[in-house]
């Protein structure tokens, strides 16, 4: 089994236009979108929803008014700030409760539960080119590495049972908490850059992320012709990292057709849709090297 | 006040919305980069840094002569951070919320918290324009606690402007909690109109003020116009979908650099936007029916 997660560090450089296409390409493919709070590849393949349940992660704080003495000892422990003075007694803000359960232990007058917390939703669906696996963080939501990482293990147990070779992850923006969940045990990265100062600089922190959990890192350049000259800079930056260059894609508004009609792109005739194809044929080529560890 | 610049997807114009709002201002501007796990307004400006400091968490640390290996730490972190052997408690930093409680609830007082650096908090001064970036190091996971080392770094008299990260999670909460009024940048396409929403339910769910940008206005669909109309949310700016300016940003520019003739209209949308966090502290202070009246443009 492989899996490869898509990353990028700055958003919207086209993650989930390439991973889609790939998906098509591939022709059979476990899916996975780990980017729980903003999630759009379903926008693309049109998961028909098999099973969805709940997800819950630690817990949450709530105050019981009528058994609240109004003593104040919690809100002055809680460093997350999640405590507040109301009408003489006292209300934890949910958004703000990290669940550390200070507050239930020390109260006096035992008036703090501690119940699961809803974070978001699982789905596990079908797609037309294999099964695929996403979630929904709710808006304002902790605990997105842990949901990623449910992802995830989903999406490999379906690999395993329906012997499928390829586990497409895509992954979201930045390089934290829910980026390391996406990463860590994959056999491959492939990071969608863009020639802008903020491509650049993103790319390189997430070189350094690739490195620092031992994953190694493919990297292609998307609308490349915006600007040439940086985009050559950025693929010696990214050999000079130990990743492989695998493509460029070009400046190309096919793909935001392909997006309002609801298909990835490679669906679509265009100079993107013959770069990400070309793309794919080098991701297998070199699968079984340095790039992906089978 | 306090401008949150934010948007669900990601790439939709964030930072140079933000750099153009703080370019276009006619007075000093504190410009609080959020977005810290890929902070970008620092390429586009240059300036003099006049501080730094690291940003540290308060992480637990074991005297073993005095730990009596009883349990109580493991059993208080609901973060895995701590495990209790037969020797002693051990400490996953990397795991750490600094949250207190172990250090707090250990009867044997053997738990101490020293300061852990997680990212680093950096200020230029660029012309009028004072940017403050937040950084999250490479390999660490928890982006709130910097993302609010930087917020602590505004001043309540000043324009600030803050450049969210992506998303709907946890950090960006802490991004944008306190902001007088939040912009949120979006794109005319299936994405960003999905991301729209999950982004307006977030921001509705505390309680703030907010506007739509809509960035390569002309690229996609009409599907996000119809859902700003249908939901009475204002859309504070269009910026056309224009090759010249994606390759102008490519270059280090932001739009209002590219396009001067914008400057004009995002120095109105300030003052927009302080009528938007006005209207809405007096509907908070006073109720329903100053709300009408200032609606129907009562003369209070």
């Amino acid at each position: 089994m492989r899996e490869l997660v898509v990353l990028s560090g700055k958003g919207g450089t086209g993650k989930t236009s390439v991973l889609g296409s790939l998906a098509v390409l591939a022709g059979r493919a476990v899916l996975a979108d780990c980017d729980v709070d903003a999630a759009d590849l379903h926008l693309l393949l049109h998961p028909v929803v098999l099973r969805s349940e709940p997800f819950f992660a630690g817990h949450e704080a709530m105050i019981r008014a009528e058994a609240c003495t109004g003593c104040g000892a919690c809100a002055p422990l809680c460093r997350a700030g999640a405590i507040l003075a109301h009408n003489g007694s006292y209300a934890v803000e949910p958004l703000l409760c990290e669940g550390c359960g200070l507050c239930v232990r020390i109260c006096p007058a035992a008036a703090i539960d501690f119940p699961s917390r809803r974070c978001g939703e699982l789905y596990v669906s079908e797609t037309r080119v294999g099964p695929m696996v996403h979630a929904r963080l709710d808006p304002g939501g902790e605990s997105s590495g842990k949901l990623v990482t449910l992802v995830r293990r989903e999406a490999r147990k379906l690999a395993v049972e329906r012997g499928e070779t390829w586990v497409l992850v895509d992954g979201p923006p930045g390089i934290g908490c829910p980026v390391i969940a996406s990463l860590s045990e994959a056999t491959g990265v492939l990071v969608v850059t863009e020639p802008t100062p903020s491509g650049r600089h993103d790319l390189e922190r997430v070189l350094e992320l690739c490195r620092h959990f031992g994953v190694p890192p493919s990297v292609c350049v998307n609308k490349w012709d915006l600007h040439p000259e940086l985009t050559a800079d950025i693929e010696e930056l990214a050999r000079a990292q130990g990743a492989q260059v695998v493509g460029r894609i070009p400046y190309d508004l096919t793909v935001t057709t392909a997006q309002v009609q609801g298909r990835p792109v490679v669906e679509l005739k265009g100079p993107a849709a013959d770069e990400i194809t070309a793309l794919w044929a080098r991701l297998q080529a070199i699968g079984g090297a340095s790039a992906i560890r089978a | 006040m306090i401008v949150a610049i934010a948007s669900g997807k990601g790439g939709t114009g964030k930072t140079t919305v933000a750099l153009s709002l703080a370019l276009a201002a006619d007075r000093p501007v504190r410009l609080l980069d959020c977005d810290v796990e890929e902070p970008n307004c620092h390429l586009f400006l240059a300036g003099e840094q006049t501080f730094r400091e690291d940003v540290t968490l308060p992480t637990p640390a074991v005297d073993l002569d005095a730990c009596t290996a009883c349990g109580t730490c493991g059993e208080t972190c609901q973060f895995g951070g701590i495990i209790v052997l037969p020797t002693g408690a051990h400490v996953f930093p990397g795991l750490c919320h600094a949250c207190g409680a172990c250090v707090r609830l250990c009867p044997a007082g053997a738990l101490r918290e020293e300061p852990r650096r997680i990212g680093e908090l950096t200020e230029i001064q660029a012309g009028t324009i004072t940017l403050i970036t937040g950084r999250l190091d490479v390999g660490q996971t928890l982006a709130p606690p910097v993302v609010r080392a930087v917020r602590a770094r505004g001043d309540g008299e000043e324009l600030q402007i803050v450049d969210a990260p992506p998303g709907t999670s946890c950090p960006v909460v802490a991004a944008v909690r306190g902001a007088d009024v939040v912009v949120l940048v979006t794109e005319p396409t299936p994405f960003g109109l999905n991301d729209l929403e999950l982004a307006v339910e977030t921001v509705r769910r505390l309680g703030l003020p907010f506007g739509v940008i809509v960035n390569r206005a002309g690229a996609g669909d009409a599907r996000v116009h119809e859902y700003c109309a249908k939901e009475g949310i204002p859309i504070l700016m269009e910026i056309p979908q224009d090759r010249r300016i994606a390759e102008a940003y490519a270059r280090g520019l932001p739009v209002v650099s590219a396009c001067p003739e914008l400057r004009p209209a995002f120095l109105a949308l300030l003052d927009r936007l302080a009528e938007m966090a006005r209207h809405a502290v007096m509907v908070r202070t006073c109720g329903r029916r100053v709300f009408y009246a200032v609606d129907e443009g009562v003369n209070l």
